[in-house]
């Protein structure tokens, strides 16, 4: 008779290290990036649908929860945003600028100005688009 | 040597990653707090946003970013589940992936019908 093997627990190990919360934190932004996906993709199913499922789909998403769970996202990609570029150093190639290796806080910081700029320009274009 | 799919699934991550990580928190601001509050953005109606998602560029842009967040979600929540004790399995695999995959359809078809 085989005695049953011992397997380490793992529930909740990413509690016992504030590395590992942050990096639980970092996966988890995929959630709210998934469900940000669906909510686009309802609205261009409503779309579809016609004037009246449109408008009421709008409508729902004035109401508290939405709004509430669009704060949450927006959050959720800002956290997206500087955590992406935080590991950036680590998962591309190494740079080289004038002969030397760019640092990775030169590389951090780069990705966050191009954050800033990309989306500036995007809210620029739209609002000009919609008005 | 058998060729991987796997590069495939990480260049989508990859793409999907940067793209949110570059536009995702205005976005999202945009669509889901400004136009539906008409903060700083007109209320945009059923006439404006048709018009916009009927306009080649409006749907290709609206099918990138839906297409490339689901795979990046797909990615990082597949290889998150074995973190959490789900160790890698066909049925996360094609919960995962199968999701993206249904979600990119859903909305080049949809996008072409408007």
């Amino acid at each position: 008779m085989t005695r049953k093997p011992y397997v380490r627990p793992m529930r909740g190990w990413w509690r016992r290290d504030p590395y590992f919360t942050r990096y639980m934190a970092r996966e988890a932004t995929a959630v709210l990036v998934l469900a940000y996906a669906a909510i686009l993709l309802v609205t261009i199913e409503r779309l579809a649908q016609g004037r009246d499922a449109f408008e009421a789909w709008m409508e729902l998403l004035r109401g508290r929860a939405f709004l509430a769970l669009h704060l949450a996202i927006v959050a959720t990609f800002v956290l997206h945003t500087v955590t992406w570029f935080a590991i950036m150093p680590k998962t591309m190639p190494p740079v080289e600028v004038a002969g030397r290796r760019l640092g990775p806080a030169a590389i951090t910081g780069a990705g966050l100005v191009a954050s800033l700029a990309a989306s500036v320009t995007l809210f620029l274009t739209l609002r000009h688009l919609a008005s | 040597m058998k060729r991987s799919v796997q590069p495939v699934f990480w260049i989508l991550f990859g793409a999907g990653g940067m793209l949110s990580a570059l536009v995702g928190w205005m976005l999202a601001w945009i669509t889901g707090i400004a136009v539906p509050m008409g903060l700083g953005f007109p209320q945009l109606g059923y006439d404006s946003v048709l018009a916009f998602e009927r306009h080649w560029a409006g749907a290709g842009l609206t099918f990138v970013v839906i297409a490339l967040f689901l795979w990046h979600a797909a990615h990082r929540i597949f290889h998150t589940l074995h973190d959490l004790g789900v160790h890698a399995n066909a049925g996360a695999w094609v919960a995962c992936y199968g999701t993206a995959a249904f979600g990119t359809f859903a909305a080049a078809a949809l996008l072409l019908s408007l």
